[in-house]
C-alpha cells in the first residue's frame, strides 16, 4: 500500500490549468524528483499535495494510516526580511505548532524532539543565535530541522538547494540521503538541478504540459529524453 | 528629586490621574505588544489609515451626540481593518493606495462633520484633541479604566494563547500555511486587534499619533534583541515605561499627555539604536 497515490490529476484553479493527465505513487522509503521546465505545475502539485488547492480534477488518495500531517514541507525559499528577529531555535521550533492542537506552548518532550533534529543536522551549538546571521546552508538546515520537527514520514522539499552554493547544495543532498537510508524517511523533492537530484532519486516525475513522465530513475534514464540528455 | 517624588505623589492622590495612568500604560502596552507582529509583517501602514478611520468615525459618533461613541467607532474601525487587508492581499500598491484614499477622506470627512454641525463652540478645540490627544484622559472614569482593561485583557490573553502561531505565521507564511495554520485567520485577527487597540488609545494620543505607539517599542525592541521572545518582552517593557515616563512628565511639566508619550518613545527608539550600534 503506497502513502500517497494521485490519479489523473488536472491541477490549478478552473480555466487556468497548469499540468493535466497526472499519475503517480509514493511508497514508504521512496525518493521522489518532480521535475520539469518552469510553469509545467510543479509549485502546484506542492500545494495541491499540501492539501492547500484542491485538484480541479482526479484525486489524491492517501495510504492507511498516512495523513497530510505527517507531510514536513519546506517551502521555496523567500526573502524574509534581514532584521527580522528570530533565534534558529525559535524557528525549528515553530514546525512542532502542530503536534500542539490547543496547547498555546510547546510541552518538555516535543522541545526535546526540536533539539534532536538540531543535534542531528549539527546545528544545535546555533540554537541561540540569530537566524539571519547564518549563512545559506545553515539557513536550509535550520528549515530542514523546522520541517522535520512537523513530520517524520515524508519530506516535501519545494527546490531546496536554489540560492545555495555547490558545497552547501551536496551536504544538504547528504543530510536528505542519510535521512532516508538510516530512517527510511520518504523525500519528495521538486528541482531544477536535474544532474544532481537524479543521483539521488529514486523515482523521476517529469512535468511537461501533459507530456509527463513517471517512473523509477532507470526508465527515466533510458526512456525520456531529458533523461537520456542528462546521462 | 523628593521635591519631584512629592508632587508626583500629591497627583497620584487624585484618581483620575491614576485613572490616566492605568489605561494609559494598559493600552501601551496592548500597542507596544502588537506593534511586533505587524512591523514585521510590514502591516504597520494600516494602523495608520485605521487611526484616521477611527477619527472620522468618532466625528460622526460626536456630531449624532451618541451617549457611548465607542459602540459605532469601533466596529467601523474592526471593519475597514478587514476591508484594509483583503485589498493589501491582491496588491501591496493597490493596498498602499487604498489605505492612502481611506484615510484622507476619513480624516477630511470627520473634520467637515465637526465644521458644520458643530457640538460646541470650540471647533478647533475638539479637533485638536481629538488629533493629538485630550486632557480628557484626565477626565476618566473607573468605567473607562475597567474597558481599557477587559480589552487589555483580551488582548494579552489572545497573544499568549497564540504567541507561537502568529510567531509562525509572521516569520514564514508559505510553511505555516504548509502545515495547517490558517495564516489568514491569524491576519484577520491581527487586524482587528489592532483596530481595538487604536480605538483604546484614540482617547490617549489622539488619532495622528497612535502608530507612534504601534511602531516606535517594536523598533526600538529590534536595535537590541535578535530573537522573537526577546523583541516582544523588550517592546513590551518599553512600551509600558514610556507610556508611564510619559504621562509623569505630562503631569510635571503640564505638557499635552499624547505628544509626551510619543518623544519618550521617540527618545528611547534613539537610545536603543545607539545601544545596539555599540553592543
Amino acid at each position: 500500500m503506497p502513502l500517497l497515490e494521485c490519479r489523473d490529476l488536472s491541477l490549478g484553479h478552473p480555466g487556468n490549468i497548469a499540468a493535466e493527465d497526472v499519475s503517480f505513487t509514493i511508497s514508504q522509503g521512496d525518493y521522489l524528483c518532480i521535475l520539469g521546465p518552469n510553469g509545467a505545475g510543479k509549485s502546484t502539485l506542492v500545494q495541491t499535495l499540501l492539501g492547500l488547492l484542491r485538484p480541479v480534477k482526479g484525486e489524491v488518495c492517501l495510504g492507511e494510516g498516512f495523513s497530510l500531517e505527517d507531510i514536513g514541507y519546506l517551502p521555496q525559499h523567500t526573502e524574509t526580511r534581514e532584521d527580522f528577529p528570530a533565534s534558529v531555535g525559535e524557528v525549528v521550533r515553530s514546525g512542532l505548532l502542530h503536534h500542539c492542537a490547543m496547547r498555546p506552548w510547546y510541552g518538555r518532550a516535543l522541545k526535546k524532539r526540536a533539539d534532536e533534529f538540531m543535534e542531528e543536522l549539527g546545528i544545535l551549538p546555533l540554537a541561540k543565535k540569530s537566524f539571519h546571521a547564518l549563512s545559506g546552508g545553515q539557513q536550509q538546515r535550520v528549515r530542514l530541522a523546522r520541517a522535520l520537527c512537523a513530520a517524520r514520514t515524508m519530506l516535501l522539499l519545494d527546490e531546496p538547494v536554489t540560492g545555495l552554493d555547490p558545497q552547501a547544495a551536496g551536504e544538504l543532498y547528504e543530510i536528505l540521503a542519510r535521512l532516508r537510508g538510516e530512517q527510511g524517511m520518504t523525500v519528495v523533492m521538486v528541482s531544477h538541478d536535474l544532474g544532481t537530484a537524479l543521483g539521488y532519486a529514486s523515482h523521476v516525475l517529469y512535468l511537461d504540459h501533459g507530456q509527463g513522465f513517471f517512473g523509477t530513475r532507470e526508465a527515466f534514464l533510458t526512456e525520456h529524453p531529458e533523461g537520456r540528455r542528462a546521462q | 528629586m523628593s521635591e519631584l517624588y512629592a508632587r508626583l505623589a500629591e497627583y497620584l492622590a487624585f484618581p483620575f490621574v491614576r485613572y490616566a495612568f492605568a489605561v494609559g500604560v494598559l493600552v501601551a502596552l496592548c500597542a507596544g505588544l502588537l506593534g511586533v507582529p505587524l512591523v514585521l509583517k510590514r502591516f504597520s501602514f494600516i494602523g495608520d489609515g485605521l487611526s484616521h478611520v477611527a477619527f472620522g468615525a468618532l466625528a460622526v459618533a460626536t456630531v449624532l451626540r451618541l451617549a457611548a461613541p465607542m459602540a459605532l467607532v469601533l466596529p467601523v474601525t474592526a471593519l475597514s481593518a478587514v476591508a484594509l487587508l483583503r485589498t493589501g492581499r491582491s496588491s501591496r500598491i493597490q493596498g498602499d493606495a487604498a489605505i492612502a484614499m481611506l484615510s484622507s477622506a476619513a480624516l477630511a470627512a470627520g473634520y467637515l462633520l465637526l465644521h458644520v454641525f458643530p457640538v460646541s463652540s470650540n471647533i478647533a478645540g475638539d479637533v485638536c484633541s481629538t488629533l493629538f490627544g485630550s486632557a480628557s484622559i484626565l477626565t476618566l472614569t473607573a468605567g473607562d479604566v475597567a474597558l481599557a482593561g477587559v480589552m487589555a485583557a483580551a488582548v494579552l490573553g489572545v497573544f499568549a494563547l497564540c504567541y507561537h502561531r502568529l510567531f509562525a505565521v509572521t516569520f514564514d507564511e508559505e510553511f505555516a500555511r504548509g502545515t495547517g495554520i490558517r495564516a489568514g485567520a491569524y491576519n484577520l485577527l491581527l487586524a482587528v486587534l489592532s483596530a481595538v487597540v487604536i480605538v483604546l488609545a484614540l482617547e490617549l494620543v489622539g488619532s495622528l499619533l497612535i502608530s507612534a505607539l504601534v511602531v516606535f517599542p517594536a523598533l526600538s525592541a529590534m536595535g537590541l534583541c535578535r530573537s522573537f521572545r526577546g523583541v516582544t518582552f523588550t517592546a513590551a517593557a518599553l512600551a509600558v515605561a514610556c507610556a508611564a515616563v510619559g504621562i509623569f512628565v505630562s503631569i510635571l511639566l503640564s505638557t499635552p499627555v499624547g505628544p509626551t508619550i510619543v518623544l519618550t518613545d521617540a527618545l528611547a527608539f534613539l537610545v536603543c539604536r545607539l545601544a545596539g550600534k555599540n553592543g
